[in-house]
């Protein structure tokens, strides 16, 4: 019996979702581009869930371009904005440093094209201060993209405060909400953001699809270009079954939203508390009091991530430590480093992160096995 | 029980990995990461390729796979060895090394963490115990296969826990199981060369690695008078005869390199003979060292046939060999590893 806490990483497909799946792909499967009646069908189904991502930011459905996924929506936000706006002149990026990958080397790859790109700092918080922001601001800022919550550490941004900064200045926001769309209520307007990624496989829906939130009369320009799907903002057949489901995801998420986030909540410190109570030499990660409800970060002290991520699943508990998704490479977290601590840390640090399915009992699990695994880990380290 | 099985992805240690599933043990498959794959192709072993065959085999297998980090490991432990060892004018078994010191050592370490009693590779050589409840490290049954030259440095605890399923097979016999099971490993070539060293320049890997090694020196014969030049000690290993460089009809053989005054000395094969040697770094496979001459068969290249000698600890670590006949090419940095018949008796480094 296997204990999923890698929920961050991914979850499953909520019944509703793979129920539309199966059934879209089965029964409509025009190319939703087509004049005649079988293009139409595909249409109404992008419709409808267009209609259902918008409700879940409080966006219009005309605000919502669909994307191939998360990376797909930053990538199309980040190049499709810089990409508009260096004619005007604006030929600055801000992003944060504890940025997902998606976003730090998309920057990466603007920067290699002469754009200049300013880094905020975040202190041993997690958390970006909006005075960072104003330090690095100028009148030639094209765009700042800060993440929504923090993949790793769970620390949810001040992105209202941001967004205020970067709109007096004329730049643009952008906000990767992949760890908060459909897992907490997200309202668009109240943010004040221009620009906002979303990922299916996040909240029960499938891998491949995603969206960007586009505020009305904000222009980018397409960085999938071909054909005119999406109003001409991104190129491609949709991919019908996937998004039908991302809706159905989507509309299973704000019906839960209620009853799921002060349960999640309580497993999750119910975990953190227990893991801290009976393993000794471990610490949080990242300001607690301003986290998403699903995520713990703990650092153990003495133990490789790598050794203690192994060992758990041998146990069968799934956990993951920093975001490393190459072939073993045991990179340092970029998000510990960013926060400022020693090397050691940032090699340590395991990421627990709850879903909708998970149990008291899991949770009870985890922190039994917990403690004589780090115990053996710990003695061996010690006999080298 | 528990085994790990270091998995390269070829098709000795898959089939370790399959006849350890059917003997119903839980087995985990692991893979190390030597060495950072991501500027392409480094070497011919252990590449992205590599770990991906390794995978798609535990895949088949049903058994759990990870990839784990070794670089910093292997750099210390391996790759610095075998420049430092060629930066004094010797000639490094890097393998060996990396058996004693990677494998059997951090490998079988973190093992022990993963809950494993026991660590698993594809090596021909065979680990039985005795009447008097000692290790014995065997050669493998396959003689043209036999590894056993490369893990003279195992140790009774890392022999306790040791386990080589193939090594009481043939190499053909291997593959047809490797078939059987349809792993698609099963006709993969096996790799030859250091593993990573692309392409096997292995001159050119040390050049990249310590710039200073392509100095130039002199090549003198028996009599100090310079005969040619050199564009590196590196590049020369005991009883060479290609690559020298000179033309003086007469085949000449590198005698002897000294990396303190960067010459090589050549001279004619007779001179290559010699009946002793010293090693250092000794283990003895029983625990400790016996007292006295000890007789042996000597073995001090992998290709080599084990040459009759006699043997004596000068201490816990020294030894020194006296061969019934010369033994041509003995070579510094090489191994010297004893045998009783089919039994390692131990082994140490040549000085």
């Amino acid at each position: 019996m296997r204990i999923y806490l890698d929920h961050n990483a991914t979850t499953p497909l909520v019944p509703d979702a793979l129920e539309r799946l199966t059934a879209v792909a089965r029964d409509v499967w025009g190319n939703a581009s087509s004049v005649h009646h079988f293009g139409q069908q595909a249409k109404a189904v992008l419709d409808d869930a267009r209609g259902a991502v918008a409700a879940l930011l409080g966006g219009e459905p005309s605000e919502i371009v669909f994307t191939g996924g998360g990376t797909d929506a930053d990538n199309a936000a980040l190049r499709g904005a810089c990409e508009a706006l260096e004619p005007s002149g604006r030929k600055h990026l801000v992003v944060s440093s504890i940025e997902h990958e998606a976003v730090l080397r998309t920057a990466a790859a603007l920067a290699r094209r002469g754009w200049e790109v300013s880094l905020l700092p975040v202190g041993a918080s997690g958390v970006v201060d909006p005075d960072a922001l104003d330090d690095v601001l100028t009148d030639r800022t094209a765009l700042v993209s800060v993440m929504h919550a923090n993949n790793e550490i769970g620390t949810l941004q001040p992105v209202e405060a941001l967004a205020a900064r970067a709109r007096r200045r004329g730049a643009l926001f952008h906000t990767d909400a992949v760890q908060t769309a459909g897992k907490m209520p997200v309202d668009v307007r109240a943010l004040g953001v221009d620009l906002l990624s979303l990922s299916a496989h996040k909240f029960g829906g499938p891998k491949g699809v995603g969206a960007l939130w586009i505020r009305r009369g904000v222009r980018l320009l397409p960085s999938m270009t071909g054909g005119r799907q999406e109003r001409g903002r991104r190129a491609g057949t949709e991919n019908v079954p996937g998004i039908a489901a991302m809706g159905a995801a989507a509309e299973v998420a704000r019906r839960t939203f209620p009853e799921a986030a002060p349960r999640i909540a309580a497993l999750r410190d119910r975990l953190e508390g227990g893991v801290l109570g009976a393993v000794p030499s471990t610490a949080v990660n990242g300001q607690p009091d301003r986290r998403v409800a699903n995520t713990t970060n703990i650092s153990f002290d003495r133990v490789e991530s790598e050794s203690l991520l192994i060992a758990l699943d041998l146990e069968g508990i799934a956990v993951s430590s920093g975001s490393a998704c190459s072939s073993g490479t045991l990179e340092p977290s970029h998000v510990l480093k960013a926060m400022g601590f020693p090397h050691q840390r940032t090699l340590n640090s395991i990421r627990f992160s709850l879903g909708t399915s998970t149990t008291a009992a899991e949770i009870d699990r985890v922190i039994e096995v917990m403690p004589k695994l780090v115990t053996k880990l710990r003695s061996l380290a010690a006999r080298h | 029980m528990r085994v790990v099985v270091a998995m390269s992805g070829g098709v000795d240690s898959s089939v370790a990995a399959a006849l350890l599933v059917e003997q119903g043990h839980d087995v985990v498959g692991v893979s190390m990461q030597l060495y950072d794959q991501r500027d392409g192709g480094f070497g011919t072993c252990c590449t992205i390729d590599d770990l991906h065959d390794a995978r798609r085999v535990a895949a088949r297998l049903g058994i759990p796979h990870y990839i784990v980090n070794f670089e910093s490991h292997f750099h210390a432990h391996v790759q610095r060895n075998f420049v430092d060892e060629y930066a004094r004018g010797r000639t490094p078994i890097p393998c060996a090394h990396c058996n004693g010191e990677v494998k059997f050592s951090e490998l079988l370490l973190r093992a022990g963490g993963y809950g494993a009693s026991h660590l698993a590779t594809g090596h021909y050589v065979r680990v039985e115990r005795g009447d008097d409840g000692r290790w014995h490290l065997r050669r493998g049954l396959d003689a043209a296969k036999d590894q056993s030259y490369f893990l003279f440095s195992l140790t009774q605890p890392q022999l306790a826990r040791a386990c080589f399923p193939v090594g009481g097979l043939g190499k053909d016999e291997v593959r047809a199981h490797a078939r059987r099971q349809g792993l698609l490993v099963a006709d993969k070539p096996d790799s030859q060369e250091i593993c990573f060293v692309p392409d096997g320049d292995y001159a050119a890997f040390l050049e990249r690695q310590a710039p200073a090694l392509a100095t130039a020196g002199a090549i003198v014969d028996g009599d100090g008078r310079q005969v040619g030049t050199h564009g590196g000690v590196h590049r020369f290993t005991i009883g060479q005869r290609k690559g020298l460089g000179l033309s003086t009809g007469v085949p000449l053989y590198v005698l002897d390199i000294d990396a303190a005054r960067q010459q090589v000395t050549v001279g004619p094969r007779a001179a290559l003979e010699q009946t002793t040697l010293a090693a250092s770094g000794v283990n003895w496979i029983a625990g400790g060292a016996p007292s006295g001459w000890t007789v042996a068969a000597v073995q001090i290249r992998h290709r080599h046939v084990a040459a009759a000698a006699r043997i004596r600890a000068l201490d816990d670590r020294r030894a020194e060999v006296v061969f019934d006949s010369p033994q041509s090419a003995i070579t510094p940095g090489q191994a010297a590893v004893f045998y009783d018949g089919d039994d390692v008796l131990g082994g140490g480094w040549i000085d």
